[in-house]
């Protein structure tokens, strides 16, 4: 499929990510310090040049696998750190946002839009840096220079891919749920009403042209919706109004809500279904890539911070007891699960095991080659 | 309105539909009562046979394969079956190449592989875009632009590549032949790209272009051809209806509010499918004016399919009397029938 995902995906996700931690760190009255800290670390990496400039090298669509293992040392370059568990509902929420922001977009160019806005709040997040500032900014013209060209058949091919990437993943998420965007079954909400995409036309309209090219005839027929003419078109400036809400933080005007998740075994079941039709099935590939994608990473020596951050991910006690979803028996319940700062050899060990979860893939019986071997030695030196 | 058609029992597939261009292929096989469906799930083409007693349904998947070796896979774009005179051949294009079928999906005939750079450039490689014309070709478009045009005997694997077409610069993303068996049409083959062009040709030993009708750089997701007339449809969610030889625009259609993703002519009737990521699949009427020779479309009929974005919808026979539509991340055949 395309080559020219990964930038988007990153972006896209990662923004999501900072979204959710940046609202649970403050719905914790964590002090401003530390959040910002948080914050200003991992944007610091994600918008890095080398970062960037790995990521935009033409490559094929990362494994969920691959990416989540990217996402998760992003937020490992923070005083943050995060146990399997609380990653899996972080990556749940970022993976559901972004797929509901790639069904929705209007049309494929709007997915520029959806990036934009994520820098864009990103930049507001740490205004306070300008050193940070000025690496948002050349990076976000690089984006824009890289994918303002390209024709809107490439811009849906890259849509396409994306979304083969989200296939099947139904996590139902508690904030989706309530704003009525998520059925029940956990498919998203596609009005058949509001503005047209930019560059269409309401439906509803036959014309006739003559050999000449002038209008003879017209007709109206039942458009079977309620559609309206397009908004203006949004800025695809590295400043502008971006017209478009998807892609804008949506936690934080809902500061008590938190984000549950909840997995349905039929979504487990597809999840390794999904595993197994990776496009790149060659751990050992994907393994090469991202030392490329994280070589330039630094992950914190926790052994001397000043003791790390909580984030807690889930209900806090109180509203637990008032009894969170009603739902069939399947569901498992939902305990509260701190992700605490943890001393570097689990760090070791959580990166290691993903390391090697991805060299199980691999089918043929030979011995890693020494890419592969360097790679497992970096994490394990961290 | 009175509903024209209702909702039958879906059939069930072993895998979700992916978001892919004219993602449903439909085969009827009247001598053995059965329909067969395709549908393309990443790598994997779920194929389903079901007999039109509606008791009896039976399940294979075919995985794209680089030639014979049964290890790697690659995203497979399309799947189709072509219908020529004397067999049918099941035909999947991939970013590896193209594979031929029998039409049951037992037995591999041919693979094609498509050159690939030997370092990684940012434009995919891929075929996409399936047509069988007149009696013995097949013709799938590729990612540069070019058309292969392969030479099918009547039975065997003996398929050769006989024509390579240039005149597209845009990936290709749909084709079709002419479907209303009037051996009248001199236009055979209609190819669309992602710029919108439309290529009109006359097959034969050496394939003739007889009309380039330019794109607006909106991509032409979806083209039919029918007694002579060009059927497309857009990303903007337009539908056009050319004359094929001369290039008129007939008629324009603001048909969907989103990326039209498939079109479909029932040929014995002139009804036209067309379905789009706005759920919605609408039923058309097109005739030919006796007397100007223009086409005529009307609207007939709409289908909301709730919260789907529709990525495969074909009729079912050759007169419209039924319907199937597929949707991204659905894993089932949703069935429609004349009430």
């Amino acid at each position: 499929m395309s080559l020219r995902t990964l930038p988007l995906l990153v972006l896209n996700m990662g923004g999501e990510m900072l979204y959710i931690l940046d609202q649970r760190l403050r719905a914790q009255h964590e002090t401003d310090d530390k959040t910002q800290r948080v914050l200003n670390d991992i944007v610091r990496s994600m918008f890095s040049k080398a970062f960037m400039e790995e990521l935009m090298k033409p490559q094929d669509l990362y494994s969920q696998r691959a990416l989540r293992c990217v996402l998760t040392r992003l937020a490992h370059t923070s005083i943050m750190r995060l146990n399997p568990a609380s990653m899996d509902r972080l990556y749940d929420l970022m993976m559901m946002a972004f797929k509901y922001q790639l069904l929705l977009c209007p049309r494929p160019r709007d997915l520029l839009l959806i990036t934009c806005n994520h820098v864009d709040a990103v930049r507001d997040m740490v205004k306070d840096s300008p050193c940070l500032i000025n690496q948002i900014n050349d990076a976000q013209r690089q984006i824009l220079e890289m994918y303002t060209p390209l024709s809107d058949g490439e811009l849906q091919f890259i849509r396409q891919t994306l979304l083969s990437l989200f296939q099947d993943v139904h996590v139902r998420v508690s904030i989706f749920l309530k704003e009525k965007i998520q059925n029940p079954d956990g498919r998203f909400v596609l009005p058949t009403s509001g503005p047209v995409p930019h560059g269409s036309d309401v439906p509803g309209l036959i014309r006739w042209f003559n050999s000449r090219g002038r209008e003879v005839r017209r007709r109206e027929f039942p458009s079977g919706g309620c559609y309206c003419s397009s908004l203006r078109e949004g800025s695809f400036d590295v400043a502008g109004d971006r017209v478009t809400r998807l892609g804008t933080n949506m936690y934080c005007t809902t500061l008590s809500e938190d984000a549950r998740t909840s997995d349905s075994s039929k979504n487990t079941c597809k999840t390794k279904q999904q595993a197994s039709v990776d496009p790149n099935p060659l751990a050992k590939e994907e393994l090469n890539l991202l030392a490329k994608l994280m070589g330039g990473m630094e992950v914190w020596n926790l052994a001397s911070a000043d003791g790390g951050v909580k984030v807690n991910l889930f209900l806090s006690e109180q509203e637990e007891d008032d009894g969170g979803i009603s739902s069939g028996g399947d569901e498992p319940a939902f305990g509260v699960i701190n992700i605490q700062a943890t001393q570097d050899h689990q760090v070791n060990t959580e990166l290691t095991r993903i390391a090697e979860e991805l060299l199980v893939q691999q089918d043929q019986p030979e011995l890693p080659s020494n890419k592969g071997d360097d790679l497992l030695a970096m994490m394990d030196e961290l | 309105m009175a509903k024209m058609y209702h909702k039958e029992k879906s059939i069930q597939i072993k895998s979700s539909a992916s978001a892919l261009y004219n993602n449903l292929s439909v085969l009827r096989i009247a001598p053995r009562c059965l329909t067969y469906f395709t549908v393309v799930h990443a790598n994997v083409v779920n194929m389903v046979s079901a007999s039109w007693d509606g008791l009896n349904y039976s399940h294979r998947q075919l995985q794209s394969k680089e030639g014979n070796v049964a290890t790697s896979s690659s995203l497979i774009m399309q799947a189709a079956w072509c219908v020529l005179p004397s067999r049918d051949l099941l035909v999947l294009t991939s970013q590896k190449g193209i594979q031929m079928y029998e039409s049951d999906g037992s037995i591999m005939v041919y693979w094609h592989a498509l050159d690939t750079p030997e370092t990684p450039t940012a434009q995919a490689v891929f075929a996409r875009g399936i047509a069988a014309v007149r009696d013995k070709y097949i013709c799938v478009g590729v990612s540069s632009g070019s058309v292969l045009v392969f030479d099918v005997p009547s039975k065997g694997s003996n398929i050769t590549l006989s024509e390579v077409l240039e005149e597209h610069t845009e990936p290709i993303t749909d084709m079709a032949s002419e479907c209303s068996g009037s051996m009248e049409c001199i236009a055979d083959l209609v190819s669309a790209d992602d710029s919108g062009t439309l290529c009109v040709w006359k097959s034969g030993g050496d394939f003739q272009l007889l009309n380039k009708i330019p794109g607006f750089d909106t991509s032409c997701s979806s083209v039919k051809l029918w007694k002579g007339t060009v059927i497309a449809g857009y990303g903007t969610g337009q539908i056009r209806l050319y004359e094929g030889v001369t290039g008129i625009l007939h008629a324009e259609v603001n048909a969907h509010a989103r990326w039209i993703y498939s079109l479909d002519i029932a040929p014995f009737t002139g009804l036209l499918l067309s379905a789009a990521e706005d759920s919605l699949v609408r039923v058309w009427h097109l005739t030919i004016s006796p007397e100007t020779n223009n086409v005529e479309i009307e609207h007939l009929y709409n289908e909301c399919v709730t919260d789907s974005q529709i990525c495969g919808a074909k009729f079912c026979d050759g007169d419209g009397y039924a319907f199937a539509v597929t949707g991204y991340d659905l894993s089932e055949i949703i069935r429609y029938t004349q009430a």
